[in-house]
């Protein structure tokens, strides 16, 4: 997008494009996730309807909901730390933001063309345990306090298997740039057949698997929310949030599923390429200008495709005791995705 | 066959739910716009027939929430015979159940030895004003139009009971 616009746009209209572009590619997925998945899927799960009322097949209930919030008293607890009780869920949310800036959506359809964007996805993310931590800490809540400790526990041990799963991609693509992983993985062949290029997700499937398991880590979804623990800790670090503040919290987390799922599939799932032999492309610059609209829709496909693995396992399992859930982080993954991370880079000097 | 591993059969179950809804609908009615039959002997609302009231009281002393108020007063009924003496019958001035106390225990209706109390299923009188909820004997008999006829004994159970 912006590369194809750089020519005759000035900068203030390219940022306002970008600008816009980065709310897009945060709220679309996280209105798609809330509404098909924890609306409507949920739901159908537990053998009931769900929203009906809102709209044809309650579609307008989303609104009905961020009315209601919008118009709830934004309270303050007496004795919180105001200004940082206040920050906290822009925090939170500014990481989702700062995220998608590296997604690439088609060849000329992203927001930064950042050289070390694995590095910069992965030191970002963690950006949203600072504002969970301090959440859980402004808040002057017991709760509060021993969810964002949980959260900190918990993120920062999944954080780890999450960067060595992504090592393994690195090591194959030989580049750190998204854009570039896109390209390896499409221009890629298997066994000197290129009919399907090369997702990684074949070559990389201990590191998906460990990468998908980070992430539902990451995003606190069900069998590793014990931050949230609604059964024990009320909600965790969000227990005195309301209003608009909550709503933040709650477009974060589920933006945040979203991005990630971007993320995934441009690691692991071909991004927004499909392969190039099919039309004859050789590198990035002699793929047509079409794939800009279809790259996005691709990736759009893949990411609700993610979502619903997400979604699905969020709602099927029970939740990990705070003690199984540390263990299975430091003892199972770490050791696995370090022996996927050495298997990788034999294979890739020997091959 | 090797076994499928339980966390795979949980991802299944959910997965399978999903489909059953999906194709055959759900387990759930969608209350306002369709409504699910009471079951047998529901318990909605207490319905008075008035006649067969004699305010005896016992309801009112055995309500376990003290939620049944009745006031009464004597009155002389022509002789059923002609030359018989005036009946003192009872009138009914009050009787009225607070629906905000009553807890649908339904001793009232069991322990009234002449019929006048019955169970109704009719179960949509909430009212946005909780005094409201006081029905007096008027409304009380409008429910006694939606009691269901008993239902037949089952077999041998009369004959149990007369010994």
């Amino acid at each position: 997008m912006s590369a194809l616009l750089a020519a005759d746009l000035p900068y203030w209209v390219q940022s306002l494009l970008r600008v816009l572009g980065g709310v897009v590619a945060v709220l679309l997925p996280a209105g798609a996730i809330v509404y098909l998945f924890l609306f409507k899927m949920m739901s159908f799960m537990q053998s009931r309807l769900g929203p009906m009322e809102a709209g044809p097949y309650g579609s307008m209930q989303l609104f009905a909901e961020v009315g209601k919030w919008l118009q709830k008293e934004d309270i303050t607890p007496e004795r919180a730390d105001r200004v940082i009780f206040k920050i906290a869920p822009l925090v939170v949310l500014a990481s989702t933001f700062l995220l998608v800036a590296v997604v690439p959506f088609g060849p000329d359809a992203w927001f930064t063309n950042f050289e070390a964007g694995v590095f910069y996805m992965l030191a970002v993310s963690s950006v949203s345990v600072l504002g969970i931590l301090i959440a859980g800490w402004s808040s002057a809540n017991k709760y509060s306090l021993l969810g964002g400790l949980r959260a900190a526990g918990q993120l920062i041990a999944y954080e780890l298997p999450m960067v060595l799963a992504v090592i393994g991609v690195i090591i194959q693509a030989g580049t750190m740039n998204l854009q570039g992983i896109v390209l390896a993985q499409n221009t890629g062949e298997i066994f000197g057949w290129n009919g399907l290029g090369n997702p990684y997700i074949l070559t990389q499937f201990t590191g998906f698997i460990i990468f998908m398991i980070a992430v539902q880590a990451e995003l606190t979804q069900t069998p590793f929310d014990m931050p949230i623990a609604e059964s024990e800790l009320v909600s965790g670090y969000m227990t005195e949030y309301s209003g608009f503040r909550f709503l933040t919290f709650f477009i974060a987390e589920f933006a945040t599923a979203g991005v990630f799922s971007f993320i995934a599939s441009v690691l692991f799932l071909g991004g927004w390429g499909v392969p190039f032999a099919w039309f004859g492309w050789t590198d990035i610059d002699s793929v047509d200008n079409w794939m800009n609209v279809v790259g996005p829709l691709i990736m759009f496909g893949k990411m609700m495709l993610l979502s619903f693995v997400i979604m699905w396992v969020r709602f099927s399992y029970p939740r990990f005791r705070e003690d199984q859930l540390q263990r299975f982080a430091w003892k199972v993954l770490v050791p696995i995705s370090l022996v996927n991370i050495m298997v990788t880079a034999i294979l890739k000097v020997a091959l | 066959m090797p076994k499928i591993p339980g966390l795979l059969k949980g991802l299944g179950v959910t997965l399978n739910t999903l489909k059953r809804t999906a194709l055959d609908g759900a387990n759930t009615v969608q209350y306002p716009h369709e409504k699910e039959a009471p079951p047998l002997r529901a318990r909605g609302v207490i319905a008075l027939h008035e006649d067969n009231c004699t305010s005896c009281m016992l309801c009112v002393r055995s309500c376990p929430d003290w939620c049944i108020y009745i006031e009464g007063h004597k009155e002389l009924a022509p002789p059923r015979r002609a030359g018989g003496k005036p009946r003192q019958v009872n009138k009914l001035d009050r009787f009225d159940i607070d629906y905000a106390l009553c807890m649908y225990c339904g001793i009232c209706v069991e322990v009234c030895p002449f019929d006048a109390l019955f169970w109704s299923p009719e179960y949509e009188y909430s009212e946005p004003n909780l005094a409201d909820l006081l029905h007096d004997k008027v409304k009380l008999g409008e429910w006694m139009a939606t009691v269901p006829e008993a239902p037949a004994y089952e077999v041998g159970a009369e004959k149990k009971g007369k010994k």
